[in-house]
């Protein structure tokens, strides 16, 4: 019966896996395909990669994600990170109060947040384009940097810093070389959760972007309307820039561990 | 460490201009008619009168609930087997699998969205294996099905995850205790796995049932042009029509019944698990 269960499971995982990846497969085949058609594959020709390089508002839009998720990844993480330290710091009633602000875009539905920048930027009377675009993307990845970082400040000591100005460090240095290293896991790993959201975001572009700045989701929601097989070589592109993107991040700790090691092993033998 | 607290200013500022200040107007905008002044505003309760008393919108609205519901239960069902499948793993294939699983969502949810419109299609690769067993073509593309499927797809890793978190949480020495004291396979999960994951379902559901009634992109792509829900009303509101303040007053509409929904998940939970405790 044991066995039956197994192989049961099995099966299911299997299909998992290939639901979870069918689309993705689909995507990176037909951006080869010779045709204009999205179900039968003719033959293997990189039409659909010309097009799409030669295309000047697909090319800006990659451009513009890209320009705009590093923009917004360095800014809302070093907010983030001032802020959070800060928090550690403060009374409860203001870092609950902080805490529940800083909660909100995260629980709203993203269309809520959207409409309401859209309407705070028109009240404001600021044009939509590149600016409201990335400060729209640095408010909604703040809380996210935020909510990250605060657990391991929580597991700090809090005389950690004290000792380091009772012995005679500026409270920057103490900032700097104290704290901000002891939270180093926290504060990268909100700037990958920052990049990631940044990248991805759709909704709220979507609302607050104009004067012809697409990211790469607008672009693929507004051209999805007519079939346009370039958006799979597009679609093939950023699969394979976030799959490069995830293997350096993962491997950076994996080889830097590595060579810490080395140097241990040198040492060691010195 | 006084001195630290200067450096949370200014966020503070920043969060009252970006978040607080957005989420006034919506209320206002809500709550007012068109062509405020500054100064004068002309407040109303149309906007919400309008909204109940026609029955397209409610129909609207019961269609978003019931997708967004259908998907959260399908999340769950189809959800809890990997989870647990995953839970019972080894340590070094966990990993793998949690990677296997999550990976899918870092890759643009429209592009991944996008893809299903070839596959659904009537000439597509389903409806061909379909056409093998002399089945079809079925009608898949710009159905309710294909919403819902979207949904499922883009949703689903974030529930066996979840499920996952709180299942590998659990002490295993439970289990054993139970089969020691006689109780069968059917019993140990209903009576002790399920209510000691049910933390995870919990927010799974936040996280599936959330991003579901609020979606207007999933339904715009896999749903067509006429299958609308309640993000297609407000997209079309602020962004075709123009009526900002009918637009407020839906989506305020919307976040409220989030919130009811998610006040009596978060009851259950309590209930159910405190119930389960004392039985």
């Amino acid at each position: 019966m044991k066995k039956e269960k197994r192989v049961f499971s099995s099966i299911f995982m299997a299909l998992m896996v290939v639901f979870l990846y069918a689309p993705i497969i689909y995507t990176i085949i037909f951006s080869f395909n010779s045709s204009k058609s999205l179900t039968h594959f003719e033959s293997f020709s990189l039409r659909w990669y010309e097009k799409m390089f030669n295309d000047a508002t697909m090319i800006q839009a990659v451009i513009y994600t890209i320009v705009i998720a590093i923009l917004a990844t360095i800014i809302s993480t070093i907010v983030g990170t001032i802020t959070a330290i800060g928090l550690s710091k403060s009374r409860k009633l203001v870092r609950n109060l902080v805490e529940q602000v800083n909660n909100l875009p995260i629980m709203n539905p993203e269309i809520v947040t959207a409409i309401g920048l859209l309407m705070f930027y028109s009240a404001a009377h600021i044009t939509k384009g590149f600016l409201t675009l990335l400060l729209a993307h640095i408010m909604f990845c703040i809380p996210y940097v935020i909510l990250s970082i605060m657990p391991k400040l929580r597991t700090l000591d809090p005389n950690l810093a004290d000792a380091a100005m009772d012995l005679g460090a500026t409270p920057w240095k103490a900032l700097t070389k104290v704290i901000v290293p002891q939270i180093m896991p926290g504060i990268v790993s909100g700037a990958l959760i920052a990049f990631t959201m940044s990248f991805d975001d759709f909704v709220i572009s979507y609302f607050v972007t104009g004067n012809g700045v697409n990211n790469i989701s607008i672009l693929v929601y507004t051209m999805s309307k007519r079939i346009n097989p370039s958006i799979n070589a597009l679609s093939t592109l950023i699969i394979v820039i976030i799959t490069v993107f995830l293997t350096i991040t993962n491997l950076i700790p994996v080889i830097a561990e590595r060579r810490m090691r080395k140097k241990l092993k040198k040492a060691q033998k010195k | 460490m006084k001195q630290f607290r200067k450096m949370t200013y200014p966020y503070v500022a920043w969060i009252s201009v970006m978040i607080i200040v957005p989420m006034i107007l919506i209320l206002l905008y809500a709550i007012t008619t068109e062509g405020n002044g500054v100064v004068n505003f002309n407040f109303t309760i149309d906007n919400f009168v309008r909204f109940f008393s026609d029955s397209i919108f409610l129909e609207v609205l019961g269609r978003s609930l019931r997708v967004a519901l259908i998907t959260t239960v399908l999340c769950i069902v189809l959800g809890y087997i990997p989870a647990y499948y995953i839970a019972k793993c080894s340590d070094g294939i966990k990993m793998k699998w949690v990677l296997i699983i999550t990976f899918p969502t870092w890759i643009n949810m429209l592009v991944r969205t996008y893809a299903w419109i070839g596959i659904l299609q009537n000439d597509g690769i389903i409806n061909t294996i379909l056409g093998w067993v002399g089945i079809g073509p079925v009608d898949m593309i710009y159905t309710e099905f294909a919403v819902i499927l979207g949904m499922v797809y883009n949703f689903i890793p974030f529930m066996i995850l979840q499920i996952y978190t709180s299942l590998s949480k659990m002490d295993n020495s439970l289990i054993e205790a139970a089969q020691d004291l006689g109780a069968n396979r059917f019993q140990c999960f209903w009576r002790i796995t399920f209510p000691l994951s049910l933390p995870g379902v919990i927010s799974g559901i936040t996280l599936v049932f959330l991003p579901a009634v609020s979606s207007f992109c999933i339904p715009k792509l896999l749903g067509g042009g006429q299958y609308v829900l309640v993000g297609n009303v407000i997209e079309s509101q602020f962004l075709t029509s123009g009526d900002w303040n009918f637009g407020s007053a839906i989506s305020l509409i919307m976040a409220i019944i989030i919130m009811i929904s998610m006040y009596i998940t978060k009851k259950v939970d309590k209930t159910e698990i405190g119930e389960r405790a004392s039985a």
